[in-house]
């Protein structure tokens, strides 16, 4: 008996998940803290968050070269985890910055939005740090259920309420499939533990052709497609970042869709590398699909919002083809790229919290005609994110989307590569004409209702520095991401 | 002796039922009894390959999977709480203010 409980404490290793327990502890201390706080006073709880976000990064850090392993090989804290632990991290940081002035303007200055992003960071951690099927759905499910209350937090606001009921419902459908796909999966391999799946799949190599395998191969990437919003699954992308609050559309956008490709990742070359023919030749249709349908369709459309909501499912389609390519340089890419993406998309939603008026009916691009005069810095920014999300040098989007593409062609995907450049190219016009109405158009009213506020400005300016550090010097953090492979 | 086979090919067919009911129905609320039908299939998929594979492991994902669905169903039914309280509906033709 007492044998056991030895094993147990030796394999248990709270070090593996300090960066996620750091910052649950948090979270739990500031949601007794909200109950204590009087109404209506958020800014306390938004700088105890932002601390909050700040130790963890230093325990997040202190991890880098030092990987632990624990809970009987469920969770892995190696330096994959903790670059995506850092990403999840400045995505927090960023949405905390821009969230305050945005919900005192909204009048929903609430201490719990705080918690709730804590606890999704907290539920990416377990994802990008498991190695056991069961540790990444459970990080998922901590990450969605933080995400659908988010969705829907402004309960007065009809968008909000529909933004988060589309949410949930789908995203529970999702997680039905996710969950047959592993159930699938184990009764192929008997097990859920990813190391143990892949000696499993390569030692038997007629399990890769068994129809139960292929079955839940596909069903677990519906799940996963699902979250990184990739086409076919993509419907409920546009209507949920159009109606969620915008940091959260922010937030949505960058964290919680790296989580889902860290855990993806994760599964398909760790637990089944063996089976890289079958799922190559599936991810390959749907990031083309991806990359055609976010573009094409963003095109069309005159809500701000809604056409970045469609530029991520674009985003998401450049991000597989670094998953199809499955080399150094494609994975590494998409580590890089998912950094890259966390800065110029917060930092563009940043721009937009500062735009919009009370209700958000300003998000049209009338409501960006003659900006580039009116606030010149604010537009220089603007304008930096539009071209990296263009990805046009010198900025991180260049630099990620040369890298995925890189790999692309390496690992002889040559004609993949070849439809993301042209893709990029589609993308031009619908940023173009952002910056068109910035600067070739007449304002049609005054801009008195854009206050500048020191935490939002402080965002911005964070996110134009790393979008032009990585963009100028890309060399430092491909290389970190090179060693972040496991 | 009932074989592990028969157990798959009930839960093939309740998980059926569920995706059918969500891609039908209209309120809300069944859709989301239609996800809990599908979750639950997959709970009987997990206790049977593990009763047929001797291992563990799948009876107690299956303890997981039915924790995470009540706190899905705690935070689904109070959005749609709040959806009823500005729409006075449930039908999921209603959430129609966002579209294309």
């Amino acid at each position: 008996m007492e044998n056991l409980v030895q094993i147990a404490i030796q394999n248990v290793n709270i070090d593996a998940i300090l960066p996620s327990l750091v910052l649950c502890s948090f979270g739990m201390v500031l949601l007794l803290m909200n109950a204590f706080m009087p109404r209506g006073k958020s800014t306390p709880a938004a700088w105890f968050s932002l601390v909050a976000i700040i130790v963890t990064g230093i325990v997040s850090l202190a991890a880098w070269n030092k990987p632990e392993f624990g809970f009987f090989g469920g969770v892995a804290l190696d330096n994959y985890a903790t670059f995506f632990n850092i990403i999840f991290l400045v995505a927090a940081g960023l949405t905390i910055l821009m969230s305050d002035d945005y919900l005192k303007r909204e009048g929903y200055p609430v201490g719990e939005f705080y918690t709730l992003i804590l606890f999704a960071t907290a539920g990416s951690m377990v994802m990008a740090s498991g190695t056991n099927l069961m540790m990444i759905f459970l990080g998922l499910e901590i990450l969605s259920v933080s995400l659908y209350v988010l969705a829907g937090f402004f309960r007065n606001q009809t968008k909000s309420n529909e933004a988060g009921l589309k949410y949930f419902l789908l995203g529970a459908f999702s997680t039905g499939f996710l969950l047959y796909g592993i159930a699938l999966l184990y009764g192929v391999t008997g097990t859920f533990d990813l190391a143990r799946m892949g000696e499993f799949v390569s030692a038997n190599p007629e399990a890769i052709s068994n129809p139960m395998a292929v079955a839940g191969l596909m069903l677990l990437s519906t799940g996963f497609l699902f979250k990184i919003a990739a086409a076919p699954f993509h419907m409920w992308t546009p209507d949920t970042y159009q109606g969620a609050p915008t940091p959260i559309t922010a937030f949505m956008s960058a964290g919680p869709k790296a989580a889902a490709f860290a855990g993806f990742i994760r599964i398909l070359i760790l637990g089944l590398g063996s089976m890289k023919a079958e799922w190559t030749s599936l991810l390959w249709i749907i990031a083309v699909l991806t990359m055609i349908v976010g573009n094409v369709i963003a095109i069309y459309q005159t809500d701000i919002k809604r056409t970045l909501a469609y530029s991520s499912i674009a985003h998401a389609g450049y991000a597989l083809v670094g998953i199809v390519a499955a080399n150094e340089i494609g994975v590494s890419g998409i580590l890089f790229y998912m950094l890259a993406y966390t800065f110029m998309n917060l930092g563009a939603f940043a721009v937009l919290v500062l735009v919009g008026k009370k209700g958000e009916e300003n998000l049209t691009l009338d409501g960006f005609a003659g900006f580039g005069y009116k606030r010149p810095w604010l537009a220089i920014a603007m304008v930096i994110f539009l071209f990296s999300l263009m990805g046009i040098p010198p900025t991180a989007g260049f630099a990620g989307k040369f890298y995925i593409f890189a790999g692309a062609v390496k690992a002889g995907y040559i004609w993949l590569a070849v439809i993301g450049v042209l893709n990029s190219a589609v993308s031009l016009y619908y940023y173009l004409r952002i910056m068109v109405a910035m600067y070739f158009k007449a304002p049609t009213e005054e801009f008195e209702w854009i206050k500048m506020s020191a935490p939002v400005v402080a965002s911005i300016v964070i996110a134009v520095v790393g979008v032009l550090y990585m963009g100028i010097l890309p060399g430092g953090v491909i290389s970190l991401a090179k060693n972040a492979l496991f | 002796m009932i074989s592990v086979n028969y157990f798959l090919v009930l839960s093939a067919i309740l998980f059926s039922l569920g995706v059918f009911g969500v891609l039908t129905r209209k309120n809300s609320i069944v859709v989301f009894m239609c996800i809990e039908l599908m979750l639950n299939a997959v709970n009987l998929t997990f206790i049977a390959l593990s009763r047929h594979l001797g291992n563990m492991d799948g009876q107690v994902f299956v303890l997981f999977v039915m924790a995470v669905a009540a706190a899905e169903a705690a935070v689904g039914l109070a959005l749609m709480i709040t959806f009823f309280r500005n729409r006075e509906s449930l039908d999921i033709d209603d959430a129609n203010t966002l579209k294309w």
